[in-house]
């Protein structure tokens, strides 16, 4: 069903069908990462996925235009380097431990550890929180550290117009004479 | 953008209980699924949930972008400070042990103010960037 | 069976393949940035299933003795996420930047004003 949905944002030339068939794509994600017992992450999927980002891609396309030109050139150079990248990875998969396999590497490691110790460790059931927060608060830290610098970053791309405060007060007012003003320049 | 009669009453029906489950995840997140990442992301959406439907300026008029630009260096540096705190009790940089008596107690308290810190950063950031992008429309 | 026990593998490799396809083939800023999302989103798939523990459940304390799925994986991803919209974002607007600058998203139309000017 992923692969369907992607499929179709890949051959549908208008934006706006496009961004929409992402968010369902990212929903269908969210509810693969619950059949995965990734509740955390379908919970973050679901909010940042299927809510904000299609906001925000909704929002740029509103500036740069619903269509999208396909190009002139044949598609099979892309086709081909895509095909042969694939064929690798699907090659490679070979030596990864089969799905579910409680004796792969992954949980060899560390987990195990933070499965055993957290409890009375950390004391929290949670195991997710107790890892994120405690055992790599580090990781945590620099992590919301980049989110910060994100929105400093969309900040100085973008900006708030002064006026946008004022126009909260009386939004008649404020937006039509905007409104004339891009219609005379 | 247009308002939908039908579409602003539901919104402003769920937007309480989306922005008060915000809050249950964000502290509830030490027991079952939940934490300052996906707090700070279901408060943002549910602003932004009411600013699509009713009106950007009534929004920013609830959550004025001025508030949210110290807000998003407040979050970040209540993480910085939880992990000086505890350095100042004699622990290392992050360690949450020393900051109670009993070393569980202090994990919690720990956890419970650096999940507050993502959780600020994380909401304000996101809607900073969406009043960012909502200005640019007009 | 063995043959079926590497089946996410492949979709998972089959949805990065598409969203690679369309970073490299499409003109289009905002369609690449879309291309990049999916693509984010397979490699998602891929850390958390390979945190999948057969018979386990999620990573939440309840009885004792229960087989929990890994957590690891699941704090990466969480946060990776979070990160990855902010980035996003941080993309979109800077191609909300280019439109203002060059009045097209298109990657051969920015290229030929380049060359032009």
């Amino acid at each position: 069903m992923l692969v369907a949905t992607a499929t179709a944002a890949l051959w549908i030339r208008s934006l706006f069908a496009v961004t929409m068939l992402f968010s369902i794509y990212s929903l269908l994600a969210a509810s693969l990462f619950i059949t995965l017992d990734a509740v955390d992450v379908a919970f973050t999927e679901a909010a940042v996925g299927a809510g904000i980002s299609t906001v925000l891609v909704l929002t740029t396309l509103a500036r740069t235009g619903y269509r999208q030109r396909l190009r002139a050139q044949s598609v099979a150079l892309p086709m081909t380097v895509v095909i042969v990248t694939g064929a690798v990875l699907i090659w490679g998969t070979a030596d990864m431990p089969r799905f579910g396999d409680p004796l792969a590497p992954v949980h060899q490691h560390v987990a195990p550890r933070y499965i055993e110790d957290s409890p009375h460790e950390i004391g929290m059931p949670n195991m997710v929180t107790s890892i994120l927060a405690s055992y790599r608060g580090f990781d945590t830290l620099g992590e919301t550290a980049v989110i910060f610098t994100a929105g400093v970053g969309v900040l100085a791309l973008l900006g708030i117009r002064r006026r946008a405060p004022t126009r909260a007060q009386s939004p008649e007012d404020a937006s039509r004479p905007s409104e004339s003003e891009s219609e005379h320049g | 953008m247009d308002k939908d009669e039908i579409i602003g009453v539901i919104a402003k029906l769920l937007f309480p209980f989306i922005l008060l489950f915000a809050l249950y995840v964000q502290f509830h997140g030490d027991f079952g699924p939940g934490g300052g990442f996906q707090a700070g992301v279901i408060f943002a959406a549910g602003i932004i949930l009411y600013a699509l439907a009713v009106g950007l300026e009534h929004a920013m008029a609830l959550v004025p972008p001025a508030l949210l630009r110290p807000l998003m260096a407040i979050g970040v540096l209540i993480y910085g400070g939880v992990g000086l705190l505890g350095m100042l009790r004699g622990g290392h940089y992050l360690n949450y042990s020393v900051l109670a008596h009993d070393p569980l107690h202090g994990q919690h308290y720990g956890i419970l103010f650096v999940e507050l810190g993502v959780g600020i950063t994380v909401a304000s950031v996101m809607l900073m960037i969406f009043y960012a992008f909502m200005a640019r429309l007009d | 069976m063995e043959l079926l026990g590497k089946f996410n593998y492949w979709v998972i490799f089959i949805l990065m393949m598409i969203g690679f396809y369309v970073v490299i083939a499409r003109g289009n800023l905002v369609t690449k940035i879309i291309g990049l999302n999916v693509f984010q989103t397979s490699v998602f798939l891929l850390y958390i299933s390979m945190g999948k523990v057969a018979g386990g459940t999620a990573p939440i304390l309840h009885v004792e003795g229960a087989v929990y799925s890994n957590p690891l994986p699941h704090v990466l991803i969480l946060t990776a996420i979070v990160v990855g919209v902010a980035t996003t974002a941080l993309g979109l607007a800077l191609a909300v930047r280019i439109k203002d600058a060059y009045g097209t998203v298109e990657e051969d139309e920015i290229y030929a004003k380049d060359k032009r000017a």
